[in-house]
């Protein structure tokens, strides 16, 4: 099968899997038990959980990406973990956007200190540094290696600053908990689904994202050769 | 090991010419450094300034010292890259006098500069680069003076002012 | 090793040598941390009991930020003159170079924290009851923690243009944990507490410093390569 032509049933299999997990999520899944004003708002759980999880994943293949960038030197790998970095602080962005939405409607706080969103809060202010950094470096290969260092930091650094908040948290409760809901088993079906739906779309637009990457290269490449025929 | 001569200095302003050369005396692992370092100076001619402050110094200065840093560790081969960017004429006298005295030492020197008559006045070798290809090389004895240089090196760099 | 730790000390030397002549770097600091506790004292009343609780935060924000100011020049001084590339061309280990810088800053910083730290206590008219000694290893633990990975990130930032700017964004969110960590104990240290109170923090400060000692040891020399 061609890569285009693998591109399309990637693309057409999330297609198909968002909308099995939009029907699932708004009609399939029962509202909560015991929530009484506006249960609905349960149902950012699913959006939520299922884009928080990437939001890991896409940086643990910008990391996987600068190891491998720093021992081939291959740029295909230095766009790899560009592409998912970019693509990871939407994710991210989107965790940011319904905590609060969330926890708002459930809890009445915009802002609960919750371990886990809290790390988010920092992996995003390490995805801002990462893509800054490629901003700021002039040439490409100083941007890709910069990039890569980085990126290893950054990742190495994440789970030492969950266990800090954690602990942290733990001496600073506050008196609501986030997350812990229990599930229906058609409510952990829709998640699973959910989860699915979104970890496919990730790596549709990891893919389009590569292609682009590709296609820019190919333009530089035939300005360079026209210019040195001047 | 070689020994290079930029027209960054690679020296660090606040320390005195003396202390630049211990601490790269150090990095190399000179034997007996003290008196290497008095030796170099005295032999780029800093004797008198070698306690000041190098940010004190001129251009120059600076570059003198930067010779001394460079032969510090006894190089074999000495690579200059336009050593003589934004020297005034006596600097460059300087300069000259102090590389002509590397070239007695038996030292093998290579210079890169856009400069052709300091090229040929200085040099037993010439070779001329264009984009990244070696155009010519020979003896500059070869070569009958500096209007002959300029042409051939207009002509092998393709009539590029 | 032996030409390693040569190096190391050489590089040390340098530093201090050059910092000590002129003291600007370190004067800037002191005043800075001066400044931003001065302005705390404004933006909270330095009276109010409450003073306590946030102490030891106004503390560490005051040392991170001066902190920054010293990482910021300490590889300002290996580009003017392009010493850097004297320094890559000696047969020097690249992560020699990062050893030294983390020492020589770490030297700089917790001295201006050694002088300031007594300034703040009398400022807010706190008196210390506890142990000094392991007030001490809470600030050099987290301070040296900071160091190591800021002395990494300078380099870093160093080499790209609107490098001041750059470098609190991409260091702050490393350094969380020891903020975190390190107001947490110095807090407990206030309230009297002692070992058995700061012992879990230390672990994780402990984590912290190791992992990013040895990171950046390693990764280095793929910033320095010309």
């Amino acid at each position: 099968m061609s890569v285009n032509g693998a591109r399309n049933v990637l693309g057409g299999a999330t297609f198909v899997a968002l909308l099995v997990a939009l029907y699932m999520v708004f009609i399939f899944a029962p509202l909560p038990a015991n929530v009484s004003d506006f249960p609905e708002v349960q149902k950012i759980l699913y959006f939520h959980v299922s884009v928080a999880w990437i939001e890991f994943l896409a940086f643990f293949v910008v990391f996987v990406g600068s190891i491998a960038y720093l021992k081939t030197r291959s740029r295909r790998w230095d766009v790899l973990a560009a592409a998912s970095a970019e693509i990871g602080i939407v994710y991210c962005s989107l965790v940011l956007l319904t905590g609060p939405v969330w926890a708002k409607a459930a809890w009445n706080v915009w802002w609960t200190w919750d371990p886990r969103l809290t790390t988010t809060l920092i992996l995003w202010f390490i995805y801002v540094a990462y893509l800054l950094i490629r901003n700021s470096a002039e040439e490409d290969e100083k941007r890709a290696r910069f990039a890569a260092v980085f990126g290893i930091i950054g990742f190495v650094d994440v789970p030492i600053v969950f266990m800090a908040i954690r602990w942290w948290r733990t001496i600073h409760p506050l008196i609501f908990e986030g997350g812990n809901v229990g599930l229906s088993p058609k409510m952990t079906a829709t998640l699973l689904v959910s989860i699915a739906a979104f970890t496919l779309l990730y790596f549709y637009f990891l893919v389009i994202r590569l292609n682009i990457a590709k296609l820019r290269l190919e333009v530089t490449q035939v300005k360079e050769e026209l210019r040195a025929e001047l | 090991m070689i020994g290079v001569i930029s027209h960054h200095s690679y020296l660090y302003g606040n320390l005195t010419a003396r202390e630049n050369l211990l601490f790269y005396g150090r990095l190399y692992q000179i034997p007996n450094l003290e008196e290497r370092v008095d030796e170099v100076i005295a032999e780029v001619g800093l004797n008198l300034f070698f306690n000041d402050p190098v940010r004190v110094f001129s251009r120059g200065m600076q570059q003198r010292l930067a010779i001394a840093r460079a032969i510090l560790h006894n190089p074999r081969i000495l690579f200059l890259d336009e050593p003589h960017t934004g020297l005034d004429q006596q600097a460059i006298g300087l300069l000259n006098s102090v590389l002509k005295g590397l070239k007695d030492q038996r030292r093998t020197v290579v210079m890169i500069t856009h400069d052709l008559d300091v090229g040929l006045t200085m040099s037993d070798e010439i070779l001329i680069l264009s984009k990244g290809l070696v155009r010519y090389y020979g003896p500059s004895s070869e070569i009958g003076g500096l209007a002959e240089l300029r042409e051939l090196y207009l002509e092998k760099v393709g009539g590029r002012k | 090793m032996n030409q390693f730790l040569a190096s190391v000390k050489a590089i040390v030397w340098k530093d201090l040598k050059a910092e000590f002549r002129t003291k600007e770097m370190l004067s800037s600091m002191l005043i800075f941390a001066f400044l931003v506790i001065v302005t705390f004292s404004f933006a909270f009343n330095p009276t109010l009991e409450s003073i306590k609780q946030i102490l030891p935060g106004i503390i560490w924000v005051a040392f991170l930020f001066s902190g920054i100011l010293g990482l910021n020049r300490s590889f300002l001084s290996e580009h003017n003159n392009e010493s850097i590339q004297g320094l890559m061309l000696a047969p020097v280990d690249r992560s020699a170079i990062y050893f030294g810088k983390v020492v020589s800053n770490f030297c700089l910083t917790t001295l201006i924290e050694a002088v300031s730290l007594p300034i703040f206590l009398i400022l807010f008219d706190f008196n210390y009851s506890a142990s000094w000694f392991w007030l001490t290893v809470v600030v050099v633990s987290g301070t040296f923690g900071f160091v190591a990975v800021g002395t990494f990130l300078a380099a870093l930032a160093s080499n790209t243009r609107s490098s001041e700017v750059l470098l609190p964004i991409i260091l702050f969110p490393i350094i969380i944990p020891v903020v975190i960590g390190s107001v947490e104990m110095t807090k407990l240290l206030f309230a009297g507490g002692g070992l058995a109170e700061i012992a879990t923090w230390l672990r994780v400060i402990a984590v912290f410093d190791v992992v990013f000692l040895v990171i950046p040891f390693l990764l280095f020399e793929y910033l320095l390569e010309a």
